[in-house]
């Protein structure tokens, strides 16, 4: 889709003691579909209600509850399938995976194991340094979340609410081709923008919107390019599971120590165990989450509560009809259309209402300068308040007015700032504002020679200076400026000093 | 009228319209009858209450001249059915003290038609059992005997309190759920009618699930106009189960001519089992005939994988179960066992599961997680489920064959002793193997009593029909019935 000359990063190779080691990364990303209601019922999933409020019978496990399929959940399971530009199963089945929790009211989570929703997809990860990633994506699946248990509120007891459970997830398996932690946070960035863009998934990590699991091996260099000519998993070391991290930070910490972990194990002698591991941010390490011994066996089977689910080809590309823009052609578009730099394409593209902010400012005015204004200014404003583009005190109306002011030639650059903060604390039209405060610049050569020759006059000591050091006509320039309060046109005031001072 | 609780649905129904009897006479009847039954274990949670309250409600609404079949009818509920604050345990000690605040969809429509519920009904502990004798509350009794044999017998399982209750009379009719055989076997120990309908008629919301591909809820009657008046009530699209068929539920009664001329029958030679008790062949060559003169074509018909039916029915059965039954762990409902100090989750799983559940439970828990644990799924369950998609392909080329109904026996014996079976689980599943190949299938499926054998026990012949075709399926059982004449009652010794 994007026609730049991107190239592939190199990966991430770690020096042991003996040898360099490179990192293999797979991962498991968990989003919440961004649904009212959950999975399997009619339940709300809004975040933070009174705890077990948003529970419907089915998901507590009453006797006799039966599932019925959401289809919203599924329609936006499609959704982020094409975004993913993945193959749709036109049918698929749910399973159910058994094991007893106190959080899992069933005891089981009804996930799709045999025949998920979407099958394999791609997703181009951008680096920022000019390189790219093409991840493959294995499978989405649709599947139900769990309940939260509460050990720290009683010495004796626990506690569980179920608001959670049965909320809708899609679980979206990538294949091993990540190659160092920051292509993992890049890879989930790109995700979470997809899904942003499509509206299937908020992306809140802080509310547990988006969990990722991360399979991270290493290996000698070498092997990574036999497994991708052969796709045989032979040639990749042993891989451990860390799960559940909810932050950019912590995937790119936990995936450093854990391969760091690993060559320690093999340059030691050892073999590293395949299994599932904690990350702790506290003490920067991860940790076996069960033995060998407390191995589950899930024993998946067909859900015998849900028929197949069967969709038509007519309502997947109903769905395809009606795609919005994702990033990577809009990033294209912003490059070609506008002509921005590819970083700035980047950071205006990275959500949707930063690009539709653009868009709306760009349209009636200059490209290039309404991105400088975007996000030089009005980012850098916001920042200040702590504030995301969606609660901008300035409309892309005003925005372009200023734009507009400074192209024509009515006020400078240096009252164009002036001008911003007014509108942005005050609002108002800034063509009205300009006007009503006199903020038109001065372009009248006289004027600015009058201004000009009483400066010269009142001060002979700084003339002569100025005459033996030209770079001193600056302070005269700075003294117009002054008497005209800033509403001079800088560049004739520059012009008019020099020929008076005969430069 | 003299003995309320004799009367038939379609009779009840008749005399309640015309006025000769009121709903609040007939559901009295059958309260001091139930009162005076407590020897037969059928009735496990008594609803006079709400019996007589539904009962009022119905004479109103009969008066209006505007009342369903069922308005006014006495019923017994199974107790595997979730009943609205009224105990539903599934026959188990598991739910004990679990009143549940929804009601299941069919015995909701029960309900709504104007049904009276008179109490739920003892039955198998979750409807795992083929002799009733796995209820925590005991088992339920057959009120026939044998000869002149004083001999507890069993009424059949799992749906046996709702078999006990309807041949005792002490109400007209009760709902059944049938996952292997639980409302056939039953029926035909105890010489009245059990229909189970094609899987997915009605609706599974709100009835605990033991094997939820294979659980189907039916009527338990006296008639077969009964059972098509009952059926029909309980049958119909419902959006709360996936499984449910969305379609139309016919006027099954006004199908009833009792005209099968022209209809084809097989007669399958795999259910000729060896060892098969004479009583019972002859008993299937006297129904044979009788169809026969009843203007029907009788066809010998092969269904080469019968056999390896009750052994798949034995994996699919338990795995379902065992997953269905993960959620009683003490934790939200129902029962859960004391703890020792320093017990954690672990102990309180195990300690709940071990005391809330009988022995036949845990057996099936354990057997399902077996068959589908790692390493055993390919030879266990996904072997069964071949061989289940197999025995439906044998009843599918069959009927494209152009039979209209199959005529096999119900059960291979006439109801044995209490106790005789109960220690020998596989001679126990025995009881199922002529009805669980209809279940596998999901196909519908009827018994129909129609002979006695020396010591004078009720026997039943089943009728099995094409998917969604139980008007037929009954029309063609109402002729047997009709043709039988089987009208015998047991003696009240109770």
């Amino acid at each position: 889709m994007l026609d730049l000359p991107l190239t592939t990063p190199k990966p991430k190779v770690i020096a042991g003691a003996k040898q360099d080691w490179e990192l293999v990364i797979g991962m498991e990303v968990h989003a919440q579909v961004a649904s009212n209601a959950k999975l399997f019922s009619g339940a709300s999933t809004k975040f933070g209600a009174e705890p077990n409020s948003n529970v419907a019978f089915v998901d507590a496990g009453m006797p006799g509850m039966l599932p019925v399929i959401n289809d919203f959940c599924v329609e936006q399971a499609v959704r982020t399938g094409l975004g993913l530009n993945a193959e749709i199963h036109l049918t698929s089945a749910f399973d159910r995976k058994n094991y007893f929790y106190p959080d899992l009211p069933q005891g089981y989570q009804i996930s799709q194991l045999y025949h998920p929703i979407v099958g394999e997809g791609e997703v181009l990860v951008e680096l920022g340094d000019g390189t790219a990633r093409i991840v493959r994506i294995e499978r989405i699946h649709l599947e139900q979340d769990a309940g939260k248990s509460i050990h720290d509120m009683d010495p004796a007891m626990s506690f569980v609410d179920l608001n959670r459970t049965g909320v809708a997830l899609m679980e979206i398996v990538s294949r091993p081709d990540i190659r160092g932690p920051e292509e993992a946070a890049a890879y989930v960035v790109k995700l979470r923008q997809i899904m942003q863009y499509l509206g299937t998934c908020d992306g809140n990590m802080q509310n547990g919107n988006l969990r990722a699991d991360v399979n991270v091996s290493v290996c000698s260099p070498g092997q990574y390019e036999k497994y991708q000519a052969t796709q045989d998993f032979a040639h990749l070391g042993t891989r451990c599971e860390i799960k559940n991290m909810n932050s950019m930070r912590f995937i790119q910490a936990a995936i450093e120590v854990e391969a760091r972990r690993q060559i320690a194990i093999i340059e030691g002698g050892g073999t590293v165990t395949q299994e599932t591991r904690l990350y702790d941010p506290d003490r920067n390490e991860t940790r076996s989450m069960r033995s060998k011994e407390e191995a589950h066996d899930y024993r998946y089977f067909p859900d015998p509560d849900l028929l197949p689910l069967v969709i038509e080809r007519a309502y997947v590309e109903g769905i395809a009809a009606n795609l919005p823009e994702l990033p990577d052609a809009k990033k294209a578009r912003f490059i070609n259309d506008f002509g921005l730099s590819d970083y700035d394409a980047s950071v205006l593209t990275a959500d949707t209402a930063s690009a539709a902010y653009f868009e709306a400012v760009a349209a009636t005015t200059d490209g290039k300068l309404a991105a400088n204004w975007v996000l030089n200014e009005l980012f850098g404003r916001l920042k200040k308040d702590e504030a995301d583009i969606t609660a901008s005190p300035m409309s892309p109306t005003q925005l372009a007015g200023i734009i507009a002011l400074i192209k024509s030639g009515d006020i400078s650059g240096k009252i164009a700032k002036d001008l911003f903060e007014i509108v942005y604390t005050e609002g108002g039209d800034p063509a009205q504002i300009v006007a009503a405060r006199g903020m038109k610049q001065v372009t009248d050569t006289g004027a600015i020679e009058a201004a000009v020759d009483a400066i010269i006059a009142a001060n002979p000591a700084q003339v002569e200076k100025a005459r033996q050091n030209p770079k001193l006509a600056g302070w005269f320039v700075g003294q117009v400026m002054k008497a005209t309060g800033g509403k001079a046109n800088p560049a004739a005031v520059n012009q008019i000093v020099a020929a008076k001072l005969a430069l | 009228m003299s003995d309320l609780t004799k009367l038939t649905i379609a009779g009840a129904r008749d005399a309640l319209r015309k006025g000769d009897v009121t709903s609040v006479a007939l559901t009295e009847a059958c309260l001091n009858a139930i009162d005076a039954a407590d020897a037969l274990g059928a009735f496990v949670h008594k609803t006079p209450e709400i019996a007589m309250e539904r009962a009022k409600a119905a004479d109103a609404r009969i008066a209006t001249g505007d009342a369903p079949d069922m308005c006014g009818i006495p019923v017994g509920i199974k107790d595997l059915f979730c009943t609205e604050g009224v105990p539903s345990q599934a026959a188990s000690k598991i739910l004990e003290g679990f009143l549940p605040q929804y009601e299941s969809t069919v015995s909701g429509q029960l309900r709504d038609a104007g049904a009276v519920m008179l109490g739920k009904l003892n039955m198998d502990e979750f409807a795992m059992g083929s002799s009733n004798e796995t209820s925590v509350y005991g088992n339920a009794v057959n009120p026939w005997r044998a000869g002149n044999s004083d001999a507890a017998l069993t009424p059949g399982g799992s749906s046996g309190g709702s078999a006990s209750a309807v041949a005792a009379d002490l109400c007209l009719a009760a709902t059944g759920t049938d996952t292997g055989g639980s409302i056939r076997q039953p029926a035909a120990f105890t010489g009245i009618v059990g229909l189970k309908p094609t899987y997915g008629r009605c609706s599974r919301w709100g009835i605990v699930a033991f094997a939820s591909s294979l659980d189907q809820a039916g009527p338990m009657t006296k008639t077969v106009r009964d059972a098509a008046i009952m059926g029909r009530a309980m049958m119909g699209h419902d959006p709360k189960d996936s499984t449910s068929a969305n379609m139309a539920v016919p006027d099954f009664e006004a199908m009833l001519t009792g005209d099968i001329r022209g209809k084809v029958i097989g007669i399958p030679k795999e259910y000729r089992m060896d060892g098969m008790p004479p009583e019972i062949e002859a008993l299937w060559t006297e129904g044979t005939a009788m169809l026969r003169d009843a203007g029907a074509e009788i066809r010998d018909i092969t269904l080469p994988h019968t056999r390896y039916a009750l052994p798949a029915y034995y994996v699919i059965a338990p795995a379902e179960a065992s997953s269905n039954l993960a959620r009683y762990d003490g934790v939200r409902f129902g029962h859960r066992a004391k703890l020792a100090p320093g017990d954690g989750i672990t102990e309180m799983y195990e300690k709940t599961r071990a005391e809330g559940f009988g022995p036949e439970v845990q057996r099936r828990v354990m057997i399902g997680t077996y068959v589908l644990s790692a390493g055993f799924y390919d030879a266990y369950y996904n072997r069964a489920r071949k061989v289940r998609a197999l025995i439906k392909r044998d009843f599918e080329d069959v009927f494209d064959a152009g039979i209209d109904a199959i005529l096999t026996p119900a059960t291979p014996s006439a109801a044995f002793a209490l106790g005789k079976e109960v220690a020998d689980p596989v001679e126990m599943y025995l009881n199922d193997v002529f009805t669980v190949t209809v279940n596998l299938a999901g196909l519908p499926g009827v018994a129909v009593p129609t002979g006695q054998d020396a010591q004078g026990l009720p026997l039943g012949l089943q009728l099995i029909g094409r998917p969604w075709e139980e008007g037929e399926l009954l029309n063609t059982a109402y002729a047997l019935e009709n043709a039988a004449g089987f009208v015998a009652k047991p003696a009240k010794w109770w």
